[in-house]
């Protein structure tokens, strides 16, 4: 396991989340573009973009058989893997990485599915804390369905979440799952400190925010590591963080308890 | 989610652990034999079976992706999958679910690669708490026995290649048998598995199995009456 706590990374993690069709993967391309121009070495990198599980996850997702703990573990499969051999490295070669989607969105689609997010946190433990996550928030599903419209992308099982059965069809469904994505979101806002970005404004004006705020964090002198520990909390200095994020990657015995 | 110890189904789940050549899938076999003669609806759920996950599975180990965490991540999604097709419906059915091999495996491998041990526990922390977990323990020279029995080459994964312990496959692969003997050992107590002298004649291991799986069996008739 990778000892992700007493590391010195000098690169810096953005993690951009928001839901389905909410302009993440556009925002990340103009920001890379625009961090580039100015010096800065980035990686992207994303879901199902891992060489080890992406693929599979893919063909799981095909057949609409994928239960829920089995797709918890597969995106973390995928999301350790790009941590282990894409994300640790680049940040530890100064880069600027730029992530689409975190264990936020893991953690929200758990909660949704009635899974257990203290689960998540575990199995994640080992995930780093980011510099900083933008959380482009659109007010309500319609929004969201105009945008698949509008992308000709049309309603995808897994984003209207039909494997919930919340609706006689797609349309259904997905207004309904995006409803309780939302609300997910809008509480984690708060719970782990996002910066809140309104997308239901134009790309520009979203793009100009997004470029204000990582230039403030990018030419931050470089601060005491300490910040940037496992999200495992075990070793957490965050001053300000509320109560219930409080489930450790156990040492202790009582946790053990817990557990099994 | 339901957590480990915490289903109530009124299937019954057993399962069998130890290294390979300690004679636990011969045990398991006999009993999946005996409990169909008996008139028992039973289940067998194999190791690495997940059909959406055991490709993936496969070109990884053939590529040499894995680390200590995506290889526990991996096949903890295999199990995953199991779990939630192959062995909750049945025992919510009221069926037997036979295993071999089960999440002791995963601690025990997993732990001796050098994952975190509470980490491993709680992603597992979905799993099924068996009726009974069998341990069939044998001593390290039958788990390395195959080293010299010409069985089929050591892999990559199998022997431990890729934590540094040795570059000779078979100097790998008995360091990393010992590591996880010992975490078998530890595990007994701590998950209270029912242990089996390996070194027993196969009928007299057969004979204990049933006794003990049967008081957990409600009575059935007999085909064979």
């Amino acid at each position: 396991m990778p000892n992700t706590e007493e590391e010195e990374y000098s690169g810096k993690l953005i993690v951009i989340e928001g839901t389905d069709g909410v302009g993440r993967s556009t925002h990340i391309a103009l920001l890379r573009t625009w961090l580039e121009s100015r010096g800065h070495a980035v990686l992207d990198t994303g879901m199902t973009r891992s060489i080890l599980a992406g693929r599979g996850i893919k063909e799981a997702k095909t057949g609409h058989t994928l239960g829920r703990l089995t797709m918890q573990l597969f995106y973390a499969t995928d999301f350790i893997d790009r941590l282990e051999n894409e994300m640790l490295p680049a940040l530890r070669s100064g880069f600027v990485v730029l992530t689409d989607r975190y264990i936020y969105s893991a953690m929200a689609r758990a909660e949704v599915r009635g899974i257990d997010s203290a689960w998540i946190r575990s199995i994640y433990g080992m995930a780093l804390v980011p510099d900083a996550v933008f959380y482009l928030r659109i007010q309500t599903p319609q929004q969201l369905v105009e945008r698949v419209l509008s992308s000709g992308r049309g309603f995808d099982y897994w984003e209207s979440g039909m494997d919930l059965h919340l609706g006689e069809d797609l349309y259904d469904s997905f207004v309904e799952y995006q409803t309780r994505m939302l609300k997910v979101f809008d509480r984690m806002s708060t719970e782990y400190q996002f910066h809140v970005l309104n997308a239901s404004r134009s790309v520009r004006s979203v793009a100009s925010d997004l470029r204000r705020s990582v230039t403030k964090l990018i030419d931050e002198p470089p601060s005491s590591q300490v910040d940037k520990t496992s999200l495992g909390y075990a070793a957490s200095e965050r001053t300000s963080s509320p109560a219930n994020t409080a489930t450790t990657l156990a040492t202790s015995e009582d946790s053990k308890k817990a557990i099994l | 989610m339901i957590s480990y110890g915490k289903h109530r189904f009124p299937g019954k789940l057993f399962v069998v652990e130890g290294t390979d050549g300690s004679g636990k899938s011969t045990q398991m076999a006999l009993l999946y034999q005996w409990l169909k003669a008996e008139g028992y609806p039973v289940f067998f759920s194999e190791w690495n079976s997940s059909p959406l996950v055991k490709d993936t599975t496969r070109r990884a180990k053939k590529r040499h992706l894995f680390t200590p965490a995506t290889f526990s991540l991996l096949h903890a999604t295999d199990f995953a999958d199991r779990t939630e097709r192959d062995i909750i419906p049945p025992l919510k059915a009221g069926a037997i679910v036979l295993a071999d091999r089960y999440i002791y495996t995963a601690f025990a491998r997993d732990v001796a690669r050098g994952c975190n041990r509470d980490w491993v526990r709680q992603v597992y922390s979905f799993a099924v708490k068996p009726t009974l977990a069998f341990f069939f323990r044998a001593p390290l020279d039958v788990a390395i026995d195959r080293i010299v029995s010409g069985r089929p080459l050591l892999k990559y994964y199998e022997a431990g290649l890729d934590l540094g312990w040795s570059d000779d496959p078979e100097e790998s692969f008995t360091i990393f048998q010992g590591k996880i003997l010992e975490e078998y050992d530890r595990m007994v107590s701590e998950f209270g598995l029912t242990v089996i002298d390996a070194s027993r004649s196969i009928e007299r291991q057969q004979r204990e199995m049933r006794a003990l799986i049967t008081q957990h069996l409600k009575k059935r008739r007999s085909r064979s009456n």
